[in-house]
């Protein structure tokens, strides 16, 4: 199994590069995830990051993409309150490469 | 996960025959299932130790449960019709993706063990013991068949690939290697009822959502129903369209539909989804199981029809095999087609004239239709052949003003695949992104010739696919829609809701 070292803990990853426990979530682990993708977290990813957890929590499952744009749009503006600026953040996909950064499971399905 | 590098095809100036490069797309295949997952699916956990023997007894129990199989298996001529028909073999130009190859995989070990010339003199006749080579080979060339079935229109024989390729996936889970993609969503099914693994409480949560969106977009009180007993039609649809852009315009497309016809519908949280990926990995055990959760939900709401939303191979399983899996449906209102495609349903009531649609709504658009696979050859719609080609079209233009069909050879029963089908994930980006390039250079000459803007569809997987290669070859992400979605945009409501249609 895969693994990425979080300030000298090794935190496990599946070979999609998921996290494999998702209470070993930090957020130097969402920095380290997306390092491997050449990102660099801004506020505005930490936005989306957040509220992704907090969907979570609530429904054990990440938030349809519509669901993301509208609580984005009402948090950082309306003209951000779209998939097309979530790409521009996450551009391997809002659902998939954010889900990734903040400690959710992979989405499955015909997605 | 680290970004994968690799050359995007190409355009072609015309079509060619590719230059073959032999082993190209030679590799370890997809991500290989987990243990739990393949155990919900009743299958070992792993690859078990005496591998061989149980192939080998699985294979015969195979060709006797199918006829069809042992034919595919003994008619090849190997005349050379099929070898430049599949999508993934122009896209690669890996010879094992030749459809002739990719069976002879298989046939040779067929060959080996099931025929007198293969057990006296394998060497003459191309048949091959079931080494653990072959089986690698298996695991990685028939996860570059998404079971499209285009190269059967051109085979004289009618031989299906895609049943072979069915067989050696259940050989392959029979003996503890199943793909995780197709696994884990089968596996989440059984346990949450949808493919996303979306519980009830989030799919409410985004029911509302919507319906909150139609008030804003319209100003009416438009329902999305879930689990309401005693409702006259349950909408079996993706769970994709719950999530997914832009599939979810889709939905909103259906429930502006059924508003308008004053129809009593329900969504059912217990089978909150269309596909059925028992079908993907060809298990007839699996696609019952996934099947009977329709029977189940209809029966528990008490409803009176089922209506499929858009979902390709779904389609394949509702139109052609729901009644033998899972039947009789006697218990259903027998005056409507058991079950009803979404796009008979719209087009019956815009025939009617129940359903107004406004085309000037979609005069920032022009369209073309990607015919998906599994509707275009193994389905129907409405009572005349050919209906599944031309139900969607006339609903496309009836919403707008601009249509334009792609080229004859690459639509209707000549379809290209997406690329996407049950192989629909990352690990195979390099796959599906290659194995677009030939619906891509149709769309190209269509954007070309016509300015079309938009393709429209009616499958969640070609929706996924597309929006995510598309912008390989220079389109943007959202020129793929839901057909439902030039429904939604065009339909003219009314608050005087007319009489169920």
């Amino acid at each position: 199994m895969a693994s990425i070292d979080v300030n000298g803990k090794s935190v496990e990853v599946d070979e999609e590069g998921y996290l494999v426990d998702l209470t070993k979530w930090t957020k130097e682990a969402a920095e380290i995830l997306s390092a491997q993708d050449e990102l660099v977290l801004t506020d505005n990813h930490w936005e989306v990051i957040t509220f992704l957890r907090e969907y979570y929590e609530e429904y054990q499952i990440a938030p349809a993409v519509r669901v993301l744009t509208k609580a984005i749009g009402k948090k950082l503006g309306p003209e951000k309150g779209n998939s097309k600026y979530l790409y521009e953040l996450f551009p391997y996909g809002p659902a998939k490469q954010a889900c990734r950064f903040a400690g959710l499971p992979k989405p499955t399905g015909c997605v | 996960m680290a970004k994968v590098k690799f050359d995007i095809p190409e355009f072609r100036p015309y079509p060619t025959i590719p230059i073959l490069k032999p082993g190209v797309m030679k590799g370890n295949g997809p991500f290989v299932a987990k243990p739990d997952m393949q155990e919900a699916l009743g299958f070992p956990g792993e690859l078990i130790d005496d591998w061989h023997d149980v192939a080998i007894d699985k294979m015969g129990d195979l060709l006797k449960k199918y006829r069809s199989l042992r034919v595919f298996l003994d008619s090849c001529v190997k005349c050379g019709a099929c070898t430049d028909k599949c999508h993934y073999m122009i896209g690669t130009n890996d010879p094992k993706n030749m459809p002739v190859a990719r069976q002879d995989l298989f046939r040779q070990v067929y060959r080996r063990h099931f025929t007198l010339a293969g057990k006296l003199f394998p060497k003459l006749v191309g048949a091959k013991d079931l080494t653990r080579d072959v089986l690698d080979d298996w695991y990685n060339y028939f996860h570059q068949c998404s079971q499209c079935r285009r190269c059967s229109v051109f085979c004289p024989y009618g031989i299906d690939t895609a049943e072979i390729s069915m067989a050696a996936r259940e050989i392959l889970d029979t003996v503890g290697k199943g793909q995780k993609y197709c696994n884990e969503i089968i596996a989440k099914v059984y346990k949450i009822g949808n493919n996303l693994g979306l519980p009830k409480p989030a799919l409410a949560n985004t029911l509302e959502g919507l319906e909150e969106d139609m008030k804003d977009e319209t100003g009416i009180d438009i329902k999305m129903p879930l689990d309401v007993e005693g409702a006259d039609i349950l909408l079996i649809t993706p769970s994709a369209d719950f999530f997914a852009e832009p599939h979810i315009d889709g939905l909103i497309g259906y429930a502006k539909v059924f508003y308008q016809a004053g129809a009593s519908w329900t969504i059912s949280s217990y089978a909150s989804e269309a596909a059925n990926f028992g079908m993907f990995i060809g298990s007839y055990e699996n696609m019952r199981e996934v099947a009977e959760r329709i029977r189940k939900a209809a029966i528990d709401l008490k409803v009176k029809r089922i209506v499929f939303g858009e979902c390709g191979h779904a389609w394949r399983v509702g139109y052609s095999f729901l009644n033998t899996l899972v039947g009789p449906f006697d218990f259903l209102d027998t005056r409507y087609p058991v079950p009803q495609h979404i796009c008979e349903y719209t087009y019956d009531l815009i025939q009617k004239g129940v359903v107004k649609l406004d085309k000037s709504a979609n005069d920032h658009r022009r369209l073309t239709f990607h015919d998906s696979c599994n509707v275009a050859r193994a389905t129907r719609m409405g009572d005349k052949p050919g209906g599944q080609f031309d139900i969607p079209r006339e609903i496309i233009k009836a919403c707008c003003n601009y249509y334009y069909d792609m080229e004859p050879d690459t639509i209707k029963d000549q379809t290209y695949c997406c690329g996407g089908g049950g192989l629909l994930t990352d690990d195979l980006i390099e796959l599906r992104v290659k194995g677009a390039l030939p619906r891509m250079e149709a769309l190209k000459q269509v954007v070309d010739d016509h300015g079309v803007t938009h393709m429209a569809a009616i499958c969640a997987i070609c929706k996924s696919q597309f929006s995510k290669v598309l912008p390989y070859y220079g389109f943007e992400m959202d020129t793929i829609l839901s057909v439902h979605q030039l429904v939604s945009d065009a339909i003219v409501l009314t608050t005087e809701v007319k009489t169920p249609g």
